[in-house]
Parts: structure tokens; C-alpha cells; sequence
């Protein structure tokens, strides 16, 4: 009886004591919220050496690139504490920081001496700033990322079909700098015969549900001469977002799709984008540059056979590439922000974004891409720095989900499903942006 | 033997739980079982219902907790009435709710009238014709955007295998005249058995004797289906009828799955736009309004459809 009760005793410590344990072990655990994709194991790998150094335990969200925003967003409107930190999508800067979800981080960059002129500025206006060019930030320029294309370098070198392209096109088959270029490049790979298989031209971002379409259209629409507003008059927008050049912008986005993409490529992003450019589909493939480290890695595609170009110039010479990316903010819910501010000193440290660069993530800190070393340290390095150079980014104001929604249903209705012209699309577009700036007391 | 223990349960009751038990009369014990699903049913179904209609009058965004929360009266019932997107979402709802009631209907009967005849192995065509509407709604989207597919899909090579026409131009899912169909192709696949079993139901539940006196007046088979089988199996289909038009106005993981609500807006149903209203564009007040909109016209439509059928009960 005696030894009954001493061992259930001990039982009760044990379970009691591990408790305890794991109760302070979790006290000290960060959750970092993110999208679910490439960068987001490479971040998983490099967090391994914060809780080396700190000791404290890191947690990840992350939640697919097409509920990413549903699913955070709510999280962050109901004052959740799921997340401690969040690497949140660029546009949600406006929103966050006047419903106050993430801390301002000015003081602690001061105190901790961490400057914004030490990271890549195109980042830092557009994964910190709120608003837009004040110097007021809410977040850390976390991971650079851009729209660009690759291109099957092993089909374009092959003799027969560069012989084939300089006699019908008069020009020779390489990476597109013109738009122009690009479709006729597309028509030439549309529905040939390469290696016993039918190919087709390009993937392009057709996707309805989320951000596709708005991000593949208006990575055309900026070099065509597209404006979101009037730069002497903010939120005028009428003659900028439906000027003549951008329904020529909008037209040949649709044409590109209507020419030269696969069949029933109606609803694609970046997912459906890779897979194919993976499958060897197709000759040219738009998408943001954090895939183009796991394409590089590709057995059947990557290598010797892809190539990268920068998104190519309009017809009156401009070049604009839309911009993605995020930074990392501190959510203000969280009732670890004194450790979640602990992560985000260590992940601004010169080291670990080397070691973030090294692992597939896309460094924004200047000291790192403008390393002698940088364009030469992947195939892909120089394309990415130079559309870095010439972003452009959607809206970033608190109503940007509806002001994207409107895009979303003007552009498929438009390019995708065929209905009326581009210049009903872009007036429909003015009308649906002018209701939401009135809505909001803007304009 | 069974008073003996019920009488030993009573003494098992402790003293002070019984003598509070003791106090209280049928009608009140009743309601002490039933709280607690009317407190549920308050708090998860109207609660949020009346909280709707009170946000329905006014600008409020869940995305913005911070602003002042201003009442525009009827002003988002009066926006969503003149909205043409509304309208169009309402059409493509109406086009899809009838094209799949009435091919389910016709299909689901005519599959239970052919079961009702107990031929050999009816037993076992009668689980194969099931399996669809025992899939989860998640798992049939997939794996038709799959068979939709006009490059690996098999529904393209059969549909080339016939016509002639190569696969890669059967774009179901991307074709604005095709998309809709699409999704009423896969709708009708997937709840078919549920139409028969109701089908099924009303047909087994006729006499055999009407049959036989019918036979003895000689009526043909045909009379025999339209004197006798379809009025009688009617009621039951007027609710299979019922049943999948208010699933089907409120249809939603399917369009997301296969379209999405695409190619443009050609399968956006209103539910779509709902969701869209309510959480990407975090317009709470005027989703809450076209929510209560949708509601009223779910609820009048049903309930003139209930009388209708009580009509033809009473035949």
C-alpha cells in the first residue's frame, strides 16, 4: 500500500513538474505567421539558429498563398494572439497600421540603431512605410520579391528553331526586351512540337479568387504608361487608370492570354505557373521571383535549361515590375512582443541575411545585394536586383481588399471571359475605385 | 422485479438533488430538458440572425473595429436593389437552380422508378448509384477539376472520343458558355441518388392493390404511370424538388472549387458574391443586407412552395 502511494505520489510530481516545464517552455515560444511556400521552409531552417542563440522556441503558420489573406486577416481584425509575428503581404501595410494591428516600430529602430537606409528602398516604401513615403514603419523589409520571367534556355538554343524565328521574325531568339518581343516569342512556341511533345508560349497570372489576374495584368499595364492616380492629385484618377496607354496595356495582356497560353489556363497563379513551367509546357513563364530558386533546383527544367529576364519595356520605352514581398511586424495582440522584437533585431543582422539569401530567401538589406559577390552567387541574382530596381506596387490603403476585388472582377471579366472591351473594363474600374475612396471619405 | 429497481434507482438519487427534483412539475421539467437547445439555438442561430439585420442598416466593417459605426437606414438595401452585379449573381443562381433541379428530377425518378422494378442485383446498383452523394462536396470539386482538365482530364478525351473534337479545345472549366455547365454536370452527378432515394420512397410507399385493380380495368401501363405512379409519387418529389432548390440557391464549395466563379464573373452564384462582399472586401453592413436579402427570398419562396405542396397532399 505503502508503495503504491509513494509511486502515485511520484506519478503526480512528474506530471506536475513536466507541466511546468512545458508551460515555460511554451511562455517562451514565438508563432510566426506566413504564407505556406518555398521561402517559408527556408525561414523555418534559418529560425533554428535565433532559438540557439536566445533560447527561445519558434512556432510557424502557415497557411496557403490563397487563404493566406482570408485567414490572417481575420485573425488579425478579431485581435487573435495566434500570431506574435506576422510576415504580412504588402498591401495590408495601410490597413494594419491605422487599425493598429502591428506595432510601430520607429522607437525600437532607434534604440536598437537599426536603420531603413541600410535596406533596399523600393522595400522599405513598400513593405514598412505608412503612410507611403513618411518615415513611419510598421515593418522590416523581410523578403524581396518581384515579377519576373524564365525562359527555357535549352529550346531557345536550339539552331533549327533560332534558324526558324530569325526567318519568320527577322530578329534573334533570345530573352525579350520589348512586350512585343515577348508575344511574338510566345506564338512562335505556341502549340510546336519540341522533343515529341506539344508546347505552348507563356504562363501568365489568369487567377480570379485571390490576386492573380491583378498581378499579371498590372505587370503589363505599368510599362504600357497605366497611372493609379493622378501624381498632382491624389485619388484622381479618371484619364490615369483609363488612359489611352493603359487600355492598350489591357488589350495585350489579353491577347497574350487568347494566343499563347495552355489550355484551360484560366484560373492560374503561382502554383499553376510553376507546375507548367515544370512539366515543360511552356516556353516562357511569368511569376514572382521567390520560385525561381526551386526551379533553378529543378531536375528536368532547372540548370542549363532555364533562363530569367526582367519583366520587358512597354511600347514607349517604360519598364515597371510588379512588386511582392513582405516584411515582418510585431503583432500588437501579442503578449510576447518584447521577444517577438528580440527575433526581429536578430533577423536585421548582416550574417543572417546572408544566411537568409543563402537559404532561398530574397534579402532586402543593402549590404547583402550590393555585395560585389551577389549578381554571380545565383543565375538568377542579377534579374533579380534589376527588377528590384523598377518596381511598381497596387494600392497599399486601408480599403486595398475591395479596391483589389474590383481589379479581379474587371480584369477576368475582361481577359478571361471575353465581356466587353478593355476601356469598359478600366471605366468600370475607375467607377468601382472612385465608390471605394467615397466610402472611405477620401475623396 | 422492476419496481424493486426502480425503486432502488430512487434511493440511489442523493437526498438534496432529490428533494429539489421532488419541487418541480412536468411542465417545468420539460423545459429544464429543453434549454439548453434553445439556449444553443438563441445564441448560434438567432443571435446572429438579428445581429445581422441590426448591421444591415449600417457602414460597419469587421476589418475596421476602430471606426465609428454610422446607420444608413435603408441605404445598402436600396444599393444592392440597383446594383447590376447583384442581378447578374441572381440570374446565374436562378439558370443554375433550375437547370440542376430539373435534371435531377427527371434523372432521380427516372432512376428510382427504374429500381422500384426489382429486377436482379437491384440491391447492388442501388449502393453504386449512391456513392456520389456520400462524397465529401471537397473531394468531388477536386477531383472533377481533374477529369475537366483539357490536357490530362478524362472527361476531354471522352467527350473527344466522341465528337472528334481534340481534347485541348474542351475547355470546360475556362469556356464562358461551358463553365456553367460544368458545374451543373457535376451538381446533378453528385445529388441524383438523393432525388431517387426520396423518388424511390414515394414509389414504394403505393399500394400494390391500386396496381392490381388497375390491371383488372386494363389499364395500360402508361395510364397506369400517369393515373396512378405520378400523382402519387408526387408529393415526394415536390420535396426532393424542395430540398435541392434551397441547397442549390445557397450552392458554394462547389462553384469555389471547380470556377471559383469564374472565367470572369459567368458562375458567379450569389453566394459567391456574398463571400466576396463579406470577407474580401470586409463590406460587413452590405453583405449583412444582401445576406437578409437572400434570406427573405429563400424563406417566402419555400414557404409558398410548402403550401403548394400541402395542396397536392390533400388531392
Amino acid at each position: 500500500m505503502k508503495s503504491t502511494f509513494k509511486l502515485a505520489l511520484g506519478l503526480a510530481s512528474a506530471l506536475v513538474a513536466s507541466t511546468a516545464v512545458s508551460n515555460v517552455a511554451q511562455a517562451e515560444d514565438l508563432t510566426l505567421c506566413w504564407a505556406a511556400w518555398d521561402p517559408a521552409n527556408a525561414l523555418v531552417e534559418l529560425s533554428k539558429d535565433f532559438t540557439k542563440e536566445t533560447g527561445i522556441g519558434m512556432k510557424f503558420e502557415f497557411v496557403p498563398w490563397t487563404n493566406y489573406a482570408d485567414r490572417f486577416l481575420n485573425e488579425l481584425n478579431s485581435h487573435g494572439k495566434l500570431c506574435d509575428l506576422i510576415i504580412g503581404d504588402s498591401q495590408w501595410i495601410g490597413g494594419a497600421a491605422e487599425n493598429g494591428h502591428y506595432v510601430k516600430l520607429n522607437d525600437f529602430f532607434d534604440k536598437e540603431k537599426i536603420s531603413m537606409d541600410d535596406f533596399v528602398p523600393a522595400t522599405v516604401v513598400g513593405y514598412s512605410e505608412w503612410p507611403k513615403n513618411s518615415p513611419n514603419y510598421w515593418a522590416l523589409p523581410a523578403m524581396g520579391d518581384v515579377v519576373g520571367w524564365t525562359y527555357r534556355k535549352d529550346w531557345f538554343s536550339k539552331p533549327e528553331l533560332q534558324k526558324e524565328f530569325k526567318e519568320k521574325y527577322g530578329w534573334d531568339l533570345g530573352p525579350p526586351t520589348t512586350f512585343d518581343q515577348l508575344k511574338q516569342i510566345a506564338e512562335f512556341f505556341q502549340k510546336r512540337e519540341i522533343d515529341g511533345k506539344t508546347v505552348y508560349g507563356a504562363s501568365i497570372y489568369t487567377e480570379r479568387g485571390s490576386e492573380g489576374i491583378t498581378m499579371g495584368a498590372m505587370d503589363v499595364l505599368y510599362s504600357f504608361g497605366f497611372q493609379y492616380e493622378n501624381p498632382k492629385k491624389p485619388y484622381e484618377m479618371e484619364g490615369f487608370v483609363n488612359s489611352d496607354k493603359s487600355v492598350k496595356g489591357l488589350e495585350f495582356y489579353k491577347a497574350l492570354y487568347d494566343c499563347c497560353t495552355p489550355p484551360g489556363a484560366s484560373n492560374s497563379y503561382m502554383g499553376e505557373g510553376v507546375d507548367a513551367f515544370k512539366s515543360g509546357q511552356v516556353a516562357m513563364h511569368m511569376n514572382f521571383a521567390f520560385t525561381w530558386p526551386g526551379l533553378q533546383k529543378d531536375e528536368n527544367v532547372g540548370g542549363d535549361k532555364i533562363g530569367y529576364f526582367v519583366n520587358p519595356k512597354g511600347p514607349d520605352g517604360d519598364q515597371f515590375a510588379q512588386l511582392g514581398g513582405q516584411g515582418i511586424s510585431v503583432v500588437s495582440y501579442s503578449d510576447k512582443q518584447e521577444a517577438a522584437l528580440k527575433y526581429i533585431k536578430w533577423f536585421a543582422n548582416k550574417d543572417v541575411q546572408s544566411k537568409w539569401w543563402s537559404l532561398g530567401g530574397y534579402s532586402c538589406l543593402n549590404a547583402v545585394v550590393k555585395d560585389p559577390a551577389f549578381p554571380a552567387s545565383q543565375p538568377y541574382a542579377q534579374t533579380f536586383l534589376d527588377s528590384m530596381a523598377i518596381v511598381k506596387d497596387f494600392w497599399a490603403e486601408p480599403s486595398y481588399a475591395p479596391l483589389l476585388q474590383a481589379s479581379q472582377k474587371r480584369f477576368h471579366d475582361y481577359v478571361v471571359a471575353g465581356q466587353g472591351s478593355a476601356k469598359d473594363a478600366l471605366d468600370g474600374l475607375v467607377k468601382d475605385w472612385t465608390e471605394v475612396f467615397q466610402d472611405d471619405g477620401k475623396m | 422485479m422492476l419496481n424493486r429497481t426502480a425503486d432502488s434507482v430512487a434511493r440511489a438519487t442523493p437526498e438534496p438533488l432529490a428533494r429539489k427534483v421532488r419541487g418541480i412539475s412536468d411542465k417545468g421539467l420539460a423545459w429544464l430538458f429543453i434549454s439548453p437547445t434553445i439556449l444553443l439555438l438563441l445564441a448560434i442561430n438567432i443571435f446572429p440572425l438579428f445581429w445581422a439585420i441590426y448591421l444591415s442598416f449600417t457602414n460597419f466593417r469587421a476589418n475596421r473595429p476602430n471606426e465609428v459605426v454610422k446607420n444608413l437606414g435603408l441605404a445598402n438595401y436600396k444599393r444592392i436593389l440597383a446594383d447590376q452585379d447583384i442581378w447578374i449573381a441572381m440570374q446565374t443562381t436562378a439558370h443554375f437552380v433550375f437547370w440542376t433541379i430539373l435534371l435531377q428530377t427527371l434523372i432521380g425518378f427516372t432512376l428510382a422508378w427504374l429500381i422500384d422494378r426489382k429486377f436482379r442485383g437491384h440491391a447492388f446498383w442501388t449502393t453504386i448509384i449512391l456513392v456520389p452523394m456520400m462524397l465529401s462536396p471537397a473531394v468531388v470539386g477536386n477531383f472533377w477539376r481533374f477529369l475537366y482538365e483539357p490536357q490530362i482530364g478524362l472527361f476531354a478525351y471522352a467527350v473527344s472520343f466522341v465528337t472528334g473534337i481534340p481534347a485541348t479545345q474542351i475547355s470546360m472549366l475556362s469556356n464562358v458558355s461551358l463553365a456553367p455547365w460544368s458545374i451543373i454536370i457535376v451538381d446533378t452527378w453528385m445529388w441524383t441518388p438523393y432525388v431517387m432515394l426520396i423518388c424511390l420512397a414515394g414509389l414504394r410507399s403505393i399500394p400494390e392493390y391500386i396496381y392490381e385493380a388497375a390491371e383488372v380495368d386494363r389499364a395500360s401501363n402508361w395510364r397506369q404511370f400517369w393515373s396512378i405512379t405520378l400523382p402519387m409519387a408526387l408529393p415526394f418529389i415536390m420535396l426532393a424538388v424542395l430540398f435541392r432548390g434551397i441547397e442549390n440557391f445557397k450552392m458554394f464549395d462547389m462553384v469555389n472549387l471547380l470556377t471559383g466563379g469564374g472565367p470572369g464573373s459567368t458562375t458567379e452564384v450569389a453566394s459567391i458574391t456574398l463571400k466576396r462582399q463579406a470577407f474580401e472586401s470586409w463590406r460587413t453592413g452590405y453583405s449583412s443586407a444582401f445576406a437578409i436579402i437572400l434570406f427573405v427570398a429563400v424563406f417566402g419562396l419555400a414557404n409558398i412552395y410548402v403550401k403548394a405542396l400541402n395542396k397536392v397532399k390533400q388531392r
